[in-house]
């Protein structure tokens, strides 16, 4: 610049990227080639998107620009069927919301019903209710820790984890008949009791998911290649994971410290059990399998408490032959596998509800995914999925 | 923990729903601390508050429900939406006619139009509950919707995750959301006619093929009283 | 064994006609093996589970089944892709592993061709593929085809480099490309004066043993290095819109790849087909040599695959950034210490 002319005619420039004016011939060594952005739907059918969720993505490169989450292939119109169906059908219903952790989503609807009727289960019910919560979340999680290292290349943990949440699937037939959709909650109790022999066999498959997690912890976790991929990879900021209702693992992995058996309302048997609540700092996609693998361990240290402390008694209520659920709102939310999950049940006395609204995890944890997105890899975008674990049924309902 | 509901100040309240509830209400100190607190926030923009077993429920007026959400979130640390629905209060009507027998195989609701906790205006309302992941509370908010024109103010600028439940509220019930940057359908495919969650969209797997009822074993075929003639 | 020569160098036309025979059955023979036991067998008991056992007892004849199931397939070929390419590639993929196999000898009569710069060529030879892999993304007319070959280019064309320089120490020490002569270095040879094991590469040349495994995983798109196949986000990457028998090949170019630089690592580290210590120019080398061989290619080849199954993937970046600022600098490091030592010593 030290040799220019003021009186030289100026130089062509064009307005480069970038905001600087360059000289023509320069400019055209440096513009960077403007490629037109690629767009890859990922899905309704692929490995890596846990069932038929579509994500319109947008690259440049390697680098997503922007993505969209397409849903609804799934949708079943939960909440307008609740409308025709009785209470005790709707348990039928509700089992196939979030269909690993079936148990758990019967959980908060028949709270909502018993808490307008007035009713309590007995304290045996509660308890096994709270077992057969957290063995559906152990069974639930369980998969997610091998099917995590899988979505990132790892065949082997995957295996690992289907064989041992195997032995809880048992576990949960035996006493409900029914390994995926139990379909066991009634209202005001449970249809039925624990089969003879069952504790001692659970006792024992605990400790064996307890050596499965250590396990998990020396594969997966202290690999260095798996933490070279999820280590500050989608990243979400605690109070802006709140604003988009992200809730369960995720959030707690993002350094907020709420869990609904112990910070909300009292439900189930939790208020009498001690129990930690496991929080990680970064949020990234590492923190949230760290996180829901601790929460595996603590499930499995709570199940054996409660097998300690479990009281005889009856299992079922006495309720009326035909329920009728009288006039009212009840809202109970209950911190389910994958995340909060809540009935908001409108009751008008008949024998069926009015209106249900299903609050359901993954919904709110998926909504995340266009902000989320924004500027990572592909490989990235699996980590990032894999990781928020959301089941289709539960977004879709 | 069976708190009974108790309205504190509108008179129609739901009935107590508590039958073996201890006798006599007790208000939880948590929830009459929030609502003192939205009373003073937000003031005559309350039509309408509640306890509903354990949480406040708090009826705005359609022109107040954005200045509602900010106020949970800003001043009484409400940063975890957890829903945004809506509630068509309207008695499905009976297929085939008030005359016919309907459908016998659903639960028969009560054909009279009654309002639930907090109230309503009319047909449609728009809800919303939010929590504290800090103080552990919950507010249900809810707001009437006219039901000529049905619209509501948006949340997305005071909770980012209002984005998708109010798309889905919108394709669902009808009810706009002004302000929404995105207004289309989430589940349903893009050209799907209707608002399938209104009372009167029917239930089209009832319509078409009628619920037979209770059905017994059906037979083997070949047998007696085959598929040919139905169950029962 | 004298007679044994006379059949084989009755004419250069036999001979070649043999030799031809016996490469082009080697590769699937080899790919079958290598897959059978170690991708069917191998992996399902690692992953506590059976694996095959329908065809053939313990399943041994799947893979026969599958190729066979294969041939009968549709040949689908996408409304939009480039035909000529989208059939030439896969056989441009098989014909560098074709190639490789020239040079590698099983005995002291029994190689293909005994090159004077034979490490160099069989290097050179396995670059090929990644012209075979490019064609096949592209002419795919399928974006997760073309983005499988654009990273499987980026790799391929990266870990060349870690993989040659570890093979410069070898020749370092060895004084020779002839491949015969490397394996008579290692069985000849002695470290620090004691000649029991003769000089297997893979002790005095450990770092260069441990890059050479590491590249050829790479190049050879197995975990931790298989981007180009991710098989939960591409859903096999470049290879996605081939069917039957095109897939065949590529099936085929992967194991027998697998089986090419098994048998190049132990050739250049273990040994090849030598006895530490056993007269080299015995005939009866001719017979045991392979089988010796053999063993020592299963060997890394195990290693090969157990690593595949154990480890999540890169990714790209991650992978390239493995390659030039950690396994580059440090082969460099190697062949400078090599050298160095040589002379010193």
């Amino acid at each position: 610049m030290s040799t220019v002319d003021p009186d030289a005619p100026p130089i062509p420039s064009i307005d480069v990227p970038g905001g600087a004016l360059t000289p023509l011939a320069d400019a055209q060594l440096n513009v960077e080639l403007d490629t037109g952005d690629m767009i890859l739907n990922l899905g309704p059918q692929h490995p890596a998107t846990h069932g038929t969720l579509r994500l319109v993505v947008r690259l440049d490169g390697e680098r997503v620009v922007s993505a969209e989450p397409v849903i609804g292939y799934m949708h079943r119109g939960y909440e307008k069927l609740t409308e025709f169906r009785t209470y005790p059908q709707v348990t039928t219903l509700v089992n196939r919301i979030d269909w690993l952790s079936s148990f758990a989503n019967e959980v908060p609807f028949v709270g909502a019903a018993e808490e307008l009727m007035g009713i309590e289960a007995p304290p045996r019910a509660q308890y096994i209710r709270t077992i057969l919560t957290e063995l559906s979340r152990i069974s639930n999680i369980y998969l997610f820790l091998g099917e995590m290292a899988l979505q990132l290349g790892a065949l082997t943990p995957a295996f690992y984890g289907f064989r041992d949440r195997e032995l809880v699937l048992n576990l949960i037939e035996a006493v409900t008949g029914g390994r995926f959709h139990p379909n066991f909650n009634r209202i005001g109790g449970l249809k039925d009791d624990l089969p003879w022999g069952w504790i001692a066999d659970t006792k024992q498959v605990m400790k064996k998911i307890l050596d499965g997690c250590d396990d998990f912890e020396d594969l997966v976790v202290g690999n260095e290649i798996f933490q070279a991929r999820t280590k500050s990879v989608g990243i979400i900021p605690g109070p802006l994971g709140a604003s988009y209702g992200v809730s369960g693992a995720n959030l707690r992995a993002s350094g907020v410290d709420w869990d609904l058996r112990r910070d909300g309302k009292p439900y189930l048997v939790y208020p009498e059990l001690e129990f930690k609540v496991w929080t990680h700092p970064d949020g990234d996609s590492f923190a949230r399998y760290w996180v829901r693998l601790q929460e595996t361990r603590e499930a499995c240290l709570l199940v054996l408490q409660m097998l300690e402390r479990l009281p005889s008694g009856p299992v079922m209520a006495k309720v009326p032959r035909i329920i009728k659920v009288p006039e009212g709102e009840a809202w109970v939310e209950t911190e389910n596998p994958l995340g909060q999950m809540g009935y908001y049940v409108i009751s008008k006395g008949a024998t069926g509800p009015f209106r249900t609204k299903i609050r359901s995890a993954s919904f709110s944890n998926v909504s995340i995914l266009p902000w989320l997105l924004q500027g990572v890899y592909v490989p990235d975008v699996i980590t990032v999925l894999a990781s928020l674990y959301f089941i289709l049924g539960d977004i879709d309902r | 923990m069976a708190d009974e509901t108790e309205a504190t100040d509108a008179p129609a309240a739901e009935t107590a729903a508590a039958v073996d509830a201890p006798a006599g209400p007790a208000p939880d100190p948590l929830v009459a601390d929030v609502l003192a607190r939205l009373e003073a926030e937000l003031g005559d923009s309350i039509v309408e508050s509640a306890e509903c077993f354990g949480d406040a429920v708090v009826r705005v007026r359609p022109d107040a429900w954005r200045r509602a959400a900010e106020v949970a979130k800003d001043t009484l640390a409400c940063d975890f939406l957890s829903f945004i629905s809506a509630i068509d209060w309207m008695p499905a009507p009976k297929e085939g006619g008030d005359d016919a027998s309907g459908d016998t195989s659903s639960p028969v609701q009560p054909t009279e139009t009654t309002y639930g906790v907090a109230g309503s205006n009319g047909r449609f309302q728009v809800f919303a509950h939010v929590e504290s992941t800090s103080k552990h509370w919950g507010i249900t908010f809810k707001t009437d919707v006219d039901e000529s024109d049905p619209h509501a103010r948006s949340w997305v600028t005071v909770y980012p995750g209002a984005d998708w439940h109010e798309r889905e509220c919108w394709e669902m019930f009808g009810i706009a959301f002004d302000d929404h940057p995105n207004l289309r359908h989430l589940y349903l495919p893009s050209l799907f006619e209707g608002h399938p969650l209104r009372k009167d969209f029917p239930l089209l797997a009832r319509v078409v093929k009628p619920w037979p009822g209770l059905v017994d074993v059906e037979a083997m075929p070949g047998e007696e009283g085959d598929a040919e003639g139905g169950g029962e | 064994m004298s007679a044994v020569h006379l059949a084989v160098d009755a004419g250069w036309g036999w001979t070649l006609a043999v030799k031809v025979v016996v490469v082009m059955a080697l590769i699937p023979l080899g790919a079958l093996i290598l897959g059978y036991t170690f991708l069917l067998k191998m992996m399902s008991h690692m992953q506590s589970r059976l694996g095959p056992m329908e065809a053939g007892p313990h399943g041994v004849l799947q893979l026969v089944m599958d190729g066979l199931k294969f041939i009968q397939k549709e040949d689908i070929t996408p409304v939009e892709a480039d035909k000529r390419v989208f059939a030439i590639a896969p056989m441009i993929v098989v014909i560098s592993t074709f190639l490789i196999f020239v040079v590698i000898p099983a005995g002291p009569k029994v190689a293909v061709q005994n090159l004077d710069v034979g490490v160099f060529y069989a290097l050179a030879v396995s670059s090929l593929s990644v012209i075979g892999v490019l064609m096949a993304g592209w002419a795919s007319a399928n974006k997760f085809a073309l983005l499988g070959a654009l990273r499987a280019a980026g790799q391929l064309i990266a870990y060349e480099l870690p993989l040659l320089l570890a093979v410069v120490g070898v020749v370092i020490q060895a004084g020779t490309m002839n491949l015969q002569g490397i394996v008579a270095a290692q069985a000849n040879g002695e470290i620090f004066g004691w000649g029991g094991i003769g000089n297997p590469f893979v002790i005095t040349q450990f770092v260069g043993f441990l890059l050479f495994m590491v590249a050829a995983q790479a190049e050879l798109s197995q975990t931790p290095f298989d981007m180009p196949v991710a098989e939960s986000e591409l859903v096999a990457g470049y290879m996605v819109e081939y069917t039957g028998f095109r897939f065949l090949f590529f099936f085929i170019g992967e194991f027998g790849t697998a089986f090419a630089y098994a048998a190049l690592a132990a050739t250049l580290f273990l040994g090849g087909w030598a006895i530490p210590n056993v007269d080299l120019a015995n005939g009866w080398m001719n017979v045991v040599g392979p089988l010796v061989l053999f063993a020592k290619l299963m060997f890394v080849a195990f290693l090969i695959f157990w690593a595949r199954f154990t480890y999540p993937r890169l990714r790209e970046d991650q992978l390239q950034a493995v390659a030039w600022k950690f396994l580059i600098p440090i082969a460099l490091a190697n062949i400078v210490l090599t050298g160095i030592l040589k002379v010193a010593l």
